[in-house]
């Protein structure tokens, strides 16, 4: 028999920060998300942990950064316009270069928008979102067990390269249950001597900061900061090729929609034409060479997407255009069915020999 | 020969910035004193605003967090809660405290989060130029109010040490000055009490310090001070706005 | 072999504890699962539906929009989602609640008074559970022994005396 529990995806995030060794939690309650909130409302006080619901996003995400700033692992967690609101903070942080770990379970957009999953906010988390020349570490869970795991990765990640990273699930993700075992984390914690925890009147003192009002100074810490973004397009790429092997064309999705493409793959398949799916499990890192690499094999994309049409430009930068790609889509809280993905494929197996 | 007078060991070496006759030299040393008698140099964080003080990391030789614009009492939050046994101040302007940081600043008062908070009231923004501020004065001539400031369509000054004292969080709250000596003395005491009430963990402590800022009121440094005198401490009055621990020694 | 099953209903008839029930069961014997209901203000009073996949391979999509198996608890439910289940597939409907019978032909209907039942054995919030075993004795998703090891893991610690009038209740569909 199995050691697995069901849980919620939002549950099971929880219960992996705290597992990461999050002491501190920070948020305000939005739907898909607040199973979160609530999780960490009862656990927190039984482990010597926070769990503060602030009086707005805004400051959730200054508590973090307070918290940062003093060096413990330390998540807020929201869902689209939550997290609108939280992008000031999230500048500052990547500024004074601080690891943390904001939760974004997608609801449809824009403005108040709906409380149903989606994807709409793609070019925020993956193209920064604030203000300044930034990007955050962009992982997109497609399953319960994924939603813990990558939880913990998010936060190992965001302390190695000491900036925030995001975890980019969708309302689906967030409210469906599937057996996961919370894994056990054994990393020890990363030194962070930059840390302002008090100087102990033993070094100088520490200053957590984003102000540069000399420009060559501000330009060299943005290169120097690019320059650890690029070891992370280097070193921290992740991504799930399925059926890619013989495939004559290439569906492109993360998160639900990815589940969604796969049950449309194997039923392509079965009718004969050879596609296969690339999910990308960094969104940024967006996995741009496996896609290049693809698009010397096989005759056509096609994007899957909970958005209006957002990752698309990804796929097509990565690939050069050296392929045709096209989208395949609901928005607004809709999800494509497997049905709609298979005519997809269906079209573009027809269209492009 | 006896050393009368020196620097505080919580201030670094680093030349201040502020303008001739700003008040926020004198405010930094209080501050810094009272870190120092406390001997809580090395345990103490402290948080700088966005305004004339932004630098103020630079300036205290603890360790400091720039917060973003008003964010100064989330900041500090989530510092004591991680926290809970070193020391944490924020040190804010009025734009920043009682205008764009208010949602913060109530809260954290609501919350009587055991953080200090040094509130320089100058009535005016100074590192932007001298605009209106939420603490202007009726009638106050800003850039952004050039025929003074008209009640009618910019409101009336908030008095943030009487409105954070309706609530039933804040520990203790007090308005003092620093445009002369008793003041000063007065202030630093006050200071200092805000300080040890967190140590003793008896939760939020908001020192307003009623300031000038000749710059932007176009005043001499001498002129500015009188007219704390005469127009600012008449419409925020100096002294205790709340207590608890007084009140239950009483 | 794939299960999907759809469970339709009010809010506050136990469709998302139901279909939780018959996750863990699934999982129980090894198989894969998933769980998704529907979320939102609609939860309280308005229609909640549930989705379940209980298979042998990985599951992809969590969403079951052409059900296997389709578990209608009031009328709306019956009228939104007769059409959708796939032919050949088993629809369980609350015949207290839903005084009219399917149109279809193409697939296995079993009707059920179950509000009724569980009002006579004194739990009427239990209808939901005496779906659950109609359903398990007419479909093959799951099996109906070591009910109680799964009964165990849904219903809180604090709430433990009630396993037994649960299993009760699906005893009681799976018998009817």
């Amino acid at each position: 028999m199995t050691d697995k529990v069901l849980m919620k995806g939002n549950e099971a995030i929880a219960e992996a920060a705290i597992k990461a060794g999050c002491r501190h939690y920070f948020g305000y309650p939005i739907t898909p998300q607040t199973e979160i909130a609530a999780y960490m409302a009862k656990r927190m006080p039984k482990i010597g942990g926070t769990f503060l619901q602030a009086e707005s996003e805004v400051s959730a995400i200054n508590m973090v950064y307070g918290v940062a700033g003093a060096g413990y692992r330390v998540m807020t967690s929201s869902s689209s316009p939550g997290i609108s609101l939280k992008q000031e903070g999230i500048s500052y942080i990547v500024g004074a270069d601080l690891p943390a770990l904001i939760v974004n379970v997608q609801r449809g957009g824009p403005g108040l928008g709906g409380i149903q999953p989606s994807q709409s906010d793609y070019f925020q988390a993956t193209k920064g979102g604030g203000h300044g020349d930034y990007r955050l570490i962009c992982l997109a869970p497609a399953s319960v067990q994924e939603m813990a795991d990558l939880t913990i990765k998010a936060f190992d990640l965001a302390d190695k390269y000491r900036m925030p990273a995001m975890l980019l699930a969708d309302g689906t993700m967030g409210q469906m249950m599937e057996p996961v075992s919370i894994p056990e984390v054994t990393a020890k914690p990363v030194d962070k001597p930059w840390a302002a925890n008090g100087t102990k009147g033993e070094r100088k003192h520490n200053i957590i900061n984003s102000l540069y009002l000399k420009p060559e100074i501000l330009e060299k810490v943005n290169f120097e900061r690019f320059e650890r973004y690029a070891q992370i397009e280097a070193n921290e790429v992740m991504y799930e090729e399925y059926m890619m092997d013989d495939a004559e064309y290439c569906v492109v999705a993360f998160g639900i929609a990815s589940r969604v493409s796969k049950n449309a793959v194997t039923e392509a398949r079965k009718q004969g034409i050879k596609v296969g799916l690339i999910r990308p499990i960094t969104l940024w890192p967006f996995p741009k060479d496996v896609l290049n690499a693809a698009a010397d094999k096989v005759k056509g994309f096609i994007s899957v997407e909970l958005s209006m049409g957002q990752m698309i430009e990804d796929v097509r930068l990565a690939t050069n255009c050296k392929k045709p790609v096209v989208l395949c889509n609901r928005a607004g809280g809709m999800i494509p069915s497997p049905e709609q993905v298979l005519d997809s494929i269906k079209n573009l197996a027809k269209e492009v020999k | 020969m006896a050393t009368v007078f020196k620097k505080p060991q919580a201030l670094t070496d680093v030349p201040l910035h502020y303008c001739p006759g700003c008040t926020h030299g004198i405010i930094h040393r209080l501050v810094a004193e009272a870190l120092d008698e406390l001997g809580i140099v090395g345990k103490t964080i402290g948080v700088a605003p966005v305004g004339c003080a932004v630098m103020a990391y630079d300036y205290f030789a603890c360790d400091m967090l720039e917060a973003a614009h008003g964010r100064a009492p989330a900041v500090a939050t989530g510092l004591k809660r991680c926290m809970p046994d070193n020391v944490i101040f924020t040190y804010q302007g009025d734009g920043d405290l009682a205008s764009i940081g208010m949602a913060e600043t109530v809260h954290a008062a609501t919350r009587n989060e055991n953080i200090t908070i040094i509130f320089v009231n100058n009535a005016i923004y100074g590192m932007t130029g001298g605009q209106m501020a939420p603490t202007s004065l009726p009638g106050q001539v800003t850039q952004t109010s050039p025929y003074g400031r008209d009640v009618k369509t910019q409101g009336f000054p908030i008095k943030v040490s009487e409105l954070l004292s309706s609530l039933d969080g804040p520990e203790y709250i007090e308005r003092v000055a620093v445009n002369n000596v008793k003041n000063v003395k007065n202030a630093k005491k006050a200071i200092l009490k805000a300080f040890k009430n967190q140590i003793e963990g008896k939760g939020f402590s908001l020192i307003e310090v009623v300031s000038s800022c000749p710059t932007n009121w176009g005043m001499t440094p001498q002129k500015a001070l009188d007219w704390v005198e005469e127009n600012m401490i008449p419409y925020y009055p100096l002294g205790v706005y709340k207590d608890k621990s007084a009140n239950k020694e009483d | 072999m794939t299960t999907q099953v759809l469970i339709a209903g009010f809010g506050g008839q136990g469709v998302l504890f139901a279909g939780k029930f018959l996750a863990y069961k699934g999982l129980l014997e090894d198989k894969q699962v998933s769980w998704l209901p529907s979320y939102g203000p609609e939860m309280r009073g308005g229609t909640a539906n549930c989705s379940i996949i209980i298979s042998d391979d990985p599951v992809g999509s969590p969403i079951v929009s052409n059900p296997d198996v389709l578990l209608a608890m009031n009328l709306p439910s019956l009228d939104k989602y007769e059409n959708e289940a796939v032919p050949g597939s088993v629809i369980i409907v609350d015949s207290t609640l839903i005084a009219r019978k399917l149109t279809r032909t193409d697939v296995k209907a079993f009707y059920i008074p179950a509000t009724k039942m569980a009002k006579d054995m004194n739990a009427p919030n239990l209808a939901n559970m005496i779906m659950i075993g109609k359903m398990i004795k007419e479909s093959n998703a799951v099996s109906i022994d070591n009910l109680e090891d799964a009964m165990k893991k849904v219903v809180p610690a604090k709430k433990a005396d009630l396993i037994g009038v649960n299993m009760q209740a699906v005893m009681l569909g799976y018998n009817y």
